[in-house]
């Protein structure tokens, strides 16, 4: 018997775990998934849960309901990996030998990296949302708030969701407004990068829905440290920002597991091919979703995409054939920009965000790059989607893996 | 696009990074480092040959990667390059934008 060991049992190992169990023959293959937690969450909910409009209870479920029948769920902490002996270490004193491993470990918030990022202050006034705790903080401290200033933070990238703090930032925006005191609160929004996003168009349309939302941007922030005292951020430059309420996204990094098995970058991501998914330095080793160094947004769109090329390239690789899958980079995301309406964009390795129609070419129904309710409802009806598709590794209707260049326009 | 500098045709992007570092020479490089308003010392080429190394080895650049290089520290790189420093920094060595920021 042949062994398939998957690690880490969120997005994209549950992923993994449904396509390859349709997909291997049992009679020689073995699936086993490991995870020491008992809670899965759909965290696009996070960005909601601040702002009251999503119950804890919506965005949690038990990660068991999620692995199917057929594949082994191994729910105790992973010690290390051994990619030289083919062997995972467990906390129990197990060892799993493989002939494939999936790492599928994620990435973390490390806001231990920036001096006084959890110092007097966390969860006072200095916040996250990337985690249920932090979100759950963040949604009681909003409940009472009187106003003052907030700010809006990226640390550095690579981060999960890099649209995420943007629409955060809408979001709360619409937020005081409804409750009637948006005069009494001032927004900025502070990254490290040049402008609002990564890429060219979609960073022009987004600054314009900054402007229009009176948020003001503060960018090419390299922060040294958070003043607790002051309550400032401060940059390496000698730049400095003032806060009553700081959200920040902390440094994101893989996983520790992959640091004490030496088998990640200074980030702890894993070298991992952009186009297989198949580990730069070992053969039998595939990595999926955040955990990987590929050059596109840690999302939960991408590891969808991915799973598909993956599990094709898996298959491929237990022939011993060539691994005929490539993935594109393929993303896609929808940006709430508060007042019930949101944005979609849709991108590859070598393409950007452009304005168009998403999934149908010239039909849509959904718009890409522009504001709409419809999109709205889409991100919304996601939720549904990921609970009863995605992680059940249901194709979703017109969506492909690769990305598809018709009705977008790239002039 | 094509740009002039110091009589000598280049290639570049809107942004202004070069897309053939065959063309970069150190003259060059003090040339885009003026259009920057930095003069270039010693210690600014230690930092310049360094992230020309790590671009040659294939190695992606980040701020965090070169405040760990022991070439320098993140507050010196920041002293160096005053404004987005390894933007500024990679463009002054004749090399691609980094891909650190998806």
């Amino acid at each position: 018997m042949k062994r398939i060991v998957i690690l880490g049992a969120g997005t994209g190992g549950t992923m993994m775990a449904q396509h390859l169990n349709k997909e291997v023959d049992k009679k020689t293959w073995s699936i086993s998934i490991v995870d020491d937690r008992k809670d899965h969450y759909y965290q696009p909910g996070f960005l909601f849960l601040p702002f009251d409009q999503y119950k804890p209870e919506d965005i949690v479920k038990p990660i068991k309901d999620f692995i199917p029948k057929g594949v082994d769920f191994i729910n105790v902490g992973i010690e290390k990996i051994l990619p030289e002996e083919h062997q995972v270490v467990l906390a129990n004193g197990n060892t799993l030998i493989y002939d494939i491993l999936i790492i599928a470990t994620g990435s973390e918030i490390a806001p231990e990296e920036t001096e006084g990022m959890k110092g007097t202050e966390w969860e006072k006034s200095v916040f996250t949302f990337y985690t249920f705790e932090g979100a759950k903080a963040l949604r009681d401290k909003l409940k009472n708030w009187e106003g003052g200033k907030l700010v809006v933070h990226i640390t550095e990238m690579p981060i999960k969701c890099p649209v995420a703090p943007l629409e955060f930032a809408f979001l709360a925006d619409s937020f005081f407004k409804d409750k009637g005191m948006r005069d009494k609160v001032d927004i900025t929004y502070v990254t490290p990068l040049s402008g609002a996003f990564t890429k060219p168009k979609a960073t022009a349309a987004l600054e314009y829905l900054l402007k229009e939302k009176n948020i003001t941007i503060e960018s090419d922030f390299a922060i040294e440290s958070v003043d607790n005292e002051s309550k400032t951020i401060n940059d390496y430059g000698g730049k400095t920002v003032p806060f009553d309420i700081l959200v920040t996204v902390p440094t994101n990094k893989g996983s520790e597991l992959i640091e004490l098995s030496g088998m990640g970058d200074e980030l702890n991501f894993i070298p991992t091919d952009k186009a297989t998914l198949q580990s730069k330095k070992y053969p039998d080793v595939f990595v999926i979703g955040d955990a990987t160094n590929v050059p596109t947004s840690k999302a939960g769109s991408v590891v969808h995409f991915e799973a598909e090329i993956l599990t094709e390239n898996i298959l491929s690789y237990i022939k011993g054939q060539k691994m005929e899958e490539e993935f594109d980079g393929h993303a896609n995301c929808f940006i709430e920009t508060g007042g019930g309406k949101a944005l979609l964009i849709d991108f590859n390795y070598d393409h950007e965000p452009v304005t168009g129609t998403f999934p149908i070419a010239g039909i849509g129904p959904l718009r890409l790059l522009k504001e709409s309710r419809f999109n709205h409802w889409g991100k919304l009806a996601f939720k549904w989607v990921y609970w009863n598709m995605l992680l059940k590794a249901r194709p979703i209707p017109f969506v492909s893996a690769k990305m598809n260049v018709a009705g977008k326009n790239y002039n | 696009m094509d740009k002039v500098i110091v009589g000598k045709t280049i290639s570049v992007t809107e942004e202004g990074f070069m897309t053939d570092f065959s063309q970069w020479d150190k003259g060059i490089g003090d040339a885009i480092a003026a259009e920057n308003c930095i003069v270039l010392t010693p210690r600014h080429w230690e930092v310049l040959d360094y992230i020309q190394t790590e671009y040659k080895n294939e190695v992606p650049l980040s701020i965090r990667k070169i405040g760990k290089s022991g070439i320098v520290d993140i507050k010196e790189f920041y002293q160096l390059f005053p404004v987005a420093p390894l933007k500024t920094a990679t463009k002054i060595a004749g090399i691609p934008k980094p891909v650190s920021c998806i």
